[in-house]
């Protein structure tokens, strides 16, 4: 690495440590403040009674059936596109199991794509299904999250709060605003935002070159900030019209994190102990830079499998040196490693660079990142998927204090435990079970472009990806197969509600806990110890469950190019 | 109970017999984790017989695997059938004590003789002199002094009556003096004994709150591990790579929490069975476990922080009377005087006054409610000592100011002044103390460290409360308190989400014992006190209950410790098992085995006889559980998460090098 690395890294991430807090605070003061008029204005339009306290299963019930609304509307857009508006180059709707997995893929906030935006799709489907749902899965993961929160704000109730509420306070006072700013910001930078189809454009030899314009710029945004991911262009974030400048290149990745770093810190104002919310950042960012570490590291890496040729893999400041291969070369290797660390642990799924063509060790932090989805993870989810790590490490470790275990005065009882484990079952069962079944039956190997551990690799990261929500891909696995695509949309449905449920059904239960005062015999959770046991507990909890693949995937890739083998 | 167990060999024999009979599935299902050891140790052997029976290759390896998965489930029974055993003996010394007695059954025309086993709750028997109780029961009429060495080990008698909260019997301790009827509290097979002696017996064992809370964990990480090891083969179809069925059991066998499953039941029965051998008998697992989150304890001043008794400490004479005057007048004046209060004048003035004979013709006067005095008529003329008001009125005239000082500072210190006065004239002050019972201090600290909350409650008036409460090292107090006003104290710090504890042996108490989290009733109280407290102690030392949340507190220390450990594990597992399935397809992955382990055979036996050997290893930890020191919860945890957390990382990377060392050694492979 080269000053110039150093630097890169060390203003992205000092902005985004000095902003999270700040953003903590405001999305304290949405979830802590009166109903703005406008907000009184929506409800009374929509006819919702946002006053109205839920109890955890009114919640949950409130959540799926929207959820189920929305996602069958997306659907039936994507499906029906040939006979909607705003389709002049008169493309054909999408074949029902794409329609179907890509429905899925954005009400769950996951934006894994199974079709190619600029070749598929109408302005109609990329507005009123694409766009939408992105709206939609971001703030239900918000709402969510915020009810979980209550189960430790609120004691000797059953009510959880409001859906609607927690649903538009977000949208109308955070999401929504800060969509809209930073899309004029992308327009500013050169994406285009416009109802218009295509531009001809003459090349510098003369010939016609048809690009392919839409409204790019209001997508990009909310793709950064709610941790969506899924690009206008199937190129993503690579794609100039998506990431014209270096400038926006920076741009998007602070977008990326700005809501979901804050999470602590809205957490710890949430509960009225800010310092808690400084050790979640703590646990969290500490993975994130481990994780960051390594793929700088491993890219930045000569590869060993061309060093006897006459290439000078040497880093210099006139080149990035390593492995350049599928990198965003306007960029170079450290914004990449930046940006995918991010996409990756801040389940967004946006790309810069081909996940393909990055070094198996930079797979392997993906992976993990992926496993783990919660470091910070996507909008609300994410963070709500620590909590759930929290209680399990606080249960385990905190019974060697000598009293049952208490999270912030709540007793940690069977329950919880119960409810906890649930939630925990879901990602080894599916990422284990579909890759398992993928890599031996047919339906499964014939997607598989590439051999050895690195086609295996794919599968793992296709439903890693699948599961956490997250959307990225490697490419060489061909997903638009009938049993890809609705694999794939089934977990991810899945990866999304099933470990949600169980943990709002545990907030429920915190909710009606008394709780207890803090006792000199209290093992306390706001402390370096803390931070080190919830980092441990989750590195040793992500490497028990996913050794066996990790070795034969990323691992044996990696010894084999160090011991020159290639499949 | 003070009795040293003593080793006895036979309990080792007893308990692999015992061991061998809960292989049966039926038994074993209750324990998740062992019962998945069964079916997988089930599998490998009839693999390990087929290969064996058809020369496939693997018979001698999948024997070997076979054994040691048998012998995991073994040790894990032993573990319990032991804990179990020591707990039964426990409890059977104790049932010996009350060998077969008869007892005479009070009828309607008189009494009968029937053998002390017969007798159900409610009936009436007569006990006497030099006679055996036969059976737990309450003192309906008469009172008796009684030797209850047998239960508690403490050889000077008690005095048991009825009407009063003494008025307890136990079984099997001995009238020496007195004559006494009894009613019988429980039915056969229902004694405190009896509840004890199910409790530690597998048969009738409740898993506590949190017991099950952690088998849930134990059970959803066995499930992970399965799913982990249920999509092995499919990977390494994929790379392929064969793999064994024998190998795959012996990897998820590894992996599922085994050390803490197969130790769990035995660290609860040793929970209760140290509770035991404190002498305090469990209603249930629960009541030891709760004891360990205990917030706040409420102690009763009088017999609990205090020595029953008022105390004289020093003699404070008026102005011009020399000290020797006032105690001489003291104690002529309490000769006669039986109460402890002063008895213990006496003996404070008979450390000062050089004569010890008393005049004769001395009168004494004894206490009546209308003076509130006592005192004694010599030739010397007449001496009184009462309390302030008392006296004032004898002498007819309020005191000089400098008694009213001297009175004062007593009673700001916490003391009970009394004016002693000759022929209406005040000598001096008696300053009268509530002694506190030594040691307390250290422990009240230690319970602080704890962070559990001391209160005392007395009937004493602020002032003197606050003082001894400064005195005695309580958190804080309860003054004036009424037996109604303990039950409202428990109830608003239960509202404050605190769980309390108390002791109690008055029918007055039976409420709050009731209502509190942890209730240590004293054997010696009455029955409805001991109905309603959730343990009881033989020896009757309210003081007990800090020995009980300690109890509790290691209880819970050794479950999470063991559970930690074992988890922490489960890395070095990895390293042993997962290069020997993969390194002969892929030599690269050799690098993995880092412990150097000879070969893929020895490799997968070292571990699975490393994760036998661990339970075992682990039984005196267990049964004697983790040691407590109250440092504060957090220096704690950070020296529990080393020893168990990291050296579970650690110990077996070393003990798999050396187990694979002494089979290669053994030319085992």
């Amino acid at each position: 690495m080269i000053a110039n690395d150093w630097i890169q890294i060390f203003i992205s991430l000092a902005f985004v440590v000095l902003m999270a807090p700040l953003v903590g605070r405001y999305l304290a003061w949405i979830y802590q403040s009166q109903s703005l008029s406008l907000e009184k204005g929506l409800y009374r339009l929509l006819k919702i009674d946002a006053d109205k306290e839920m109890t955890w299963k009114e919640y949950g019930v409130a959540i799926v059936v929207s959820n189920g609304f929305f996602f069958v509307a997306g659907f039936l857009v994507l499906w029906a596109q040939a006979i909607l508006p705003l389709n002049p180059r008169h493309l054909s709707p999408l074949s029902a199991e794409v329609a179907f997995n890509t429905a899925a893929s954005f009400v769950t906030n996951t934006n894994w794509q199974a079709y190619a935006g600029e070749a598929q799709l109408s302005n109609f489907s990329q507005m009123l299904a694409i766009t939408f749902l992105m709206f939609v899965g971001a703030n239900t993961g918000m709402a969510s999250l915020v009810a979980i929160f209550r189960g430790f704000t609120r004691s000797g109730t059953t009510m959880m709060g409001n859906y609607w509420s927690d649903f538009f306070r977000f949208f109308v006072r955070a999401f929504l605003p800060a969509c809209f700013l930073m899309a004029l910001v992308h327009v500013w930078q050169g994406s285009p935002q416009t109802f218009k189809t295509t531009v001809t454009a003459k090349t510098m030899e003369g010939s016609q070159q048809t690009l392919i314009v839409g409204p790019v710029a209001s997508l990009e945004s909310l793709k950064q900030l709610g941790t969506n991911g899924g690009g206008f262009y199937n190129a993503n974030g690579a794609h100039p019209y998506e990431n014209p400048t270096p400038l926006t290149n920076t741009l998007e990745f602070l977008e990326m994190g700005i809501f979901t770093f804050a999470l602590p810190f809205f957490f710890g104002r949430m509960i009225g102990r800010p310092r808690q919310g400084q050790v979640f950042f703590a646990v969290i960012f500490s993975l994130y830079l481990a994780g960051l570490g390594v793929i700088e590291y491993s890219e930045k890496m000569p590869n060993p499998l061309i060093a006897h040729q006459a290439i000078s893999q040497q880093i210099t400041p006139l080149q990035d040196g390593g492995n350049t291969e599928g990198k965003e070369t306007r960029f170079g290797i450290t914004q990449t490693s930046l940006f995918s660390n991010t996409t990756i642990a801040a389940t967004t799924g946006a790309v810069d660079g081909a996940m393909d063509s990055m070094n198996p060790l930079s797979v392997l932090v993906y992976l993990v990142h992926m496993f783990l989805n919660e470091e910070p993870g996507g909008k609300g989810v994410g963070f709500a998927g620590l909590i759930k790590e929290a209680i399990l490490a606080i249960f385990l470790a905190g019974l060697m204090v000598g009293r049952t275990p208490e999270f912030l005065g709540k007793k940690i009882e069977s329950k919880e435990v119960k409810l906890a484990v649930l939630s925990l079952l879901i990602t080894p069962l599916l990422v284990l079970g579909l890759t398992a079944l993928s890599v031996v039956i047919p339906a499964g190997k014939s997607s598989m472009d590439n051999p050895g551990p690195h086609g295996f690799m794919e599968v793992l990261y296709a439903f890693a990806s699948g599961n956490a929500n997250n959307g990225s891909a490697m490419a060489g696995l061909n997903v638009s197969t009938p049993y890809y695509a609705i694999l794939i949309g089934v977990e991810m449905l899945f990866g999304r509600f099933l470990p949600l449920l169980p943990l709002l059904a545990m907030a429920g239960s915190l909710a009606r806990k008394k709780t207890h005062p803090e006792t000199a015999g209290t093992f306390k959770t706001d402390t370096t110890l803390f931070v080190v046991l919830l980092f441990g507990f989750m590195v040793l909890f992500a490497a028990l469950t996913f050794f066996p693949p990790l070795i034969l995937g990323p691992l044996l890739e990696h010894l084999s190019i160090l011991h020159g083998i290639s499949f | 109970m003070k009795k040293k167990v003593m080793p006895d060999y036979g309990i080792y024999m007893e308990a692999i017999i015992q061991s061998l009979s809960m292989l049966n599935p039926a038994k074993l299902y209750r324990n998740p984790v062992m019962f998945i050891v069964e079916i997988g140790s089930v599998l490998t052997t009839s693999m390990a017989i087929y290969a064996g029976v058809t020369h496939s290759g693997e018979a001698g390896f999948g024997t070997m695997i076979s054994i040691w998965l048998w012998l995991t489930i073994g040790f894990a029974n032993f573990a319990e059938a032991l804990a179990e055993l020591r707990g039964k003996a426990q409890a059977s010394s104790l049932r010996s004590t009350r060998a077969e007695t008869t007892a005479r059954l009070v009828t309607p025309v008189g009494f009968s003789h029937v053998p002390g086993s017969e007798l159900k709750k409610q009936d009436q028997f007569l006990v006497e002199a030099g006679e055996i109780i036969p059976t737990d029961g309450e003192i309906l009429e008469g009172v008796a002094s009684i030797d209850e060495s047998a239960i508690t080990g403490e050889s000077a008698p008690v005095i048991r009556e009825s009407g009063g909260d003494r008025s307890g019997v136990t079984g099997g301790t001995r009238v020496l003096a007195g004559k006494i009827r009894v009613s019988v509290s429980n039915n056969p097979g229902e004694t405190f004994l009896d509840r004890m002696i199910s409790l530690v017996e597998g048969a009738s064992r409740q898993k506590s709150p949190n017991e099950i809370a952690l088998t849930i964990l134990l059970v959803g990480l066995t499930l992970i591990f399965l799913f982990v090891v249920a999509a092995i083969p499919a990977f390494s179809s994929y790379s392929g790579i064969k793999s064994s069925p024998t190998i795959l059991i012996a990897l998820l066998v590894c992996l599922i929490p085994t050390t803490i499953a197969g130790l769990l039941p035995a660290i609860g029965i040793a929970g209760i069975d140290r509770a035991f051998r404190a002498n305090v008998i469990a209603k249930s697992g629960k009541a030891v476990e709760v004891a360990g989150d205990i917030d706040i304890l409420l102690l009763d001043k009088t017999g609990t922080i205090t020595f029953g008794n008022r105390q004289a400490v020093q003699f404070i004479p008026a102005k011009g009377v020399p000290e020797k005057e006032l105690a001489h007048a003291s104690w002529l004046s309490s000769l006669s005087d039986e109460t402890p209060e002063g008895k213990s004048i006496v003996a404070l003035a008979e450390s000062l006054i050089e004569s010890k004979t008393p005049p004769d013709r001395l009168v004494p006067i004894p206490f009546t409610p209308e003076t509130r005095m006592s005192g004694v008529d010599s030739a010397d003329g007449e001496i009184r000592k009462g309390a302030e008001d008392a006296v004032s009125t004898y002498t007819g005239a309020p005191f000089s100011a400098d008694i009213q000082e001297i009175i004062s500072n007593i009673a700001k210190s916490g003391g009970t002044p009394l004016v002693v006065a000759k022929n209406k004239k005040p000598l001096g002050v008696v300053h009268l103390k509530d002694i506190i019972k030594p040691g307390l201090k250290e422990r009240f600290a230690r319970l602080r460290k704890m962070g559990v909350t001391t209160v005392m409650v007395t009937g004493d008036n602020p002032l003197t409360a606050k003082a001894i409460a400064e005195e005695a090292g309580l958190d804080d107090f309860f003054a004036q308190a009424k037996p109604e006003d303990k039950m409202a104290l428990i109830r608003k710090e239960q509202e404050k989400g605190r769980l309390v504890a108390m002791t109690g042996d008055g029918t007055n108490d039976a409420p709050s014992l009731a209502q509190a989290d942890v209730a240590l009733a004293m054997n010696s109280g009455t029955q409805a006190a001991k109905e309603a407290g959730n343990m009881v102690d033989l020896d009757s030392d309210p003081t007990k209950i800090i020995e009980v949340v300690e109890i509790g507190k290691q209880l819970l220390i050794t479950r999470g410790a063991l559970t930690t450990f074992s988890i922490a594990n489960d890395v070095a597992k990895y390293f042993a098992i997962l290069p020997a399935m993969f390194v002969v397809a892929y030599p690269q992955l050799k690098v993995l085995n880092v412990m150097g382990l000879a070969t893929p055979e020895s490799a997968v036996t070292s571990a699975i006889i490393f994760n036998a050997l661990i339970i075992p290893a682990l039984i005196p930890l267990a049964l004697k559980g983790v040691s407590y020191k109250p440092v504060g919860a957090s220096s704690l945890l950070r020296r529990n998460l080393l020893i168990y957390g990291l050296g579970g990382i650690i110990v077996p990377f070393i003990g798999i090098k050396l187990i694979d060392m002494a089979l290669v050694l053994l030319h085992f492979t």
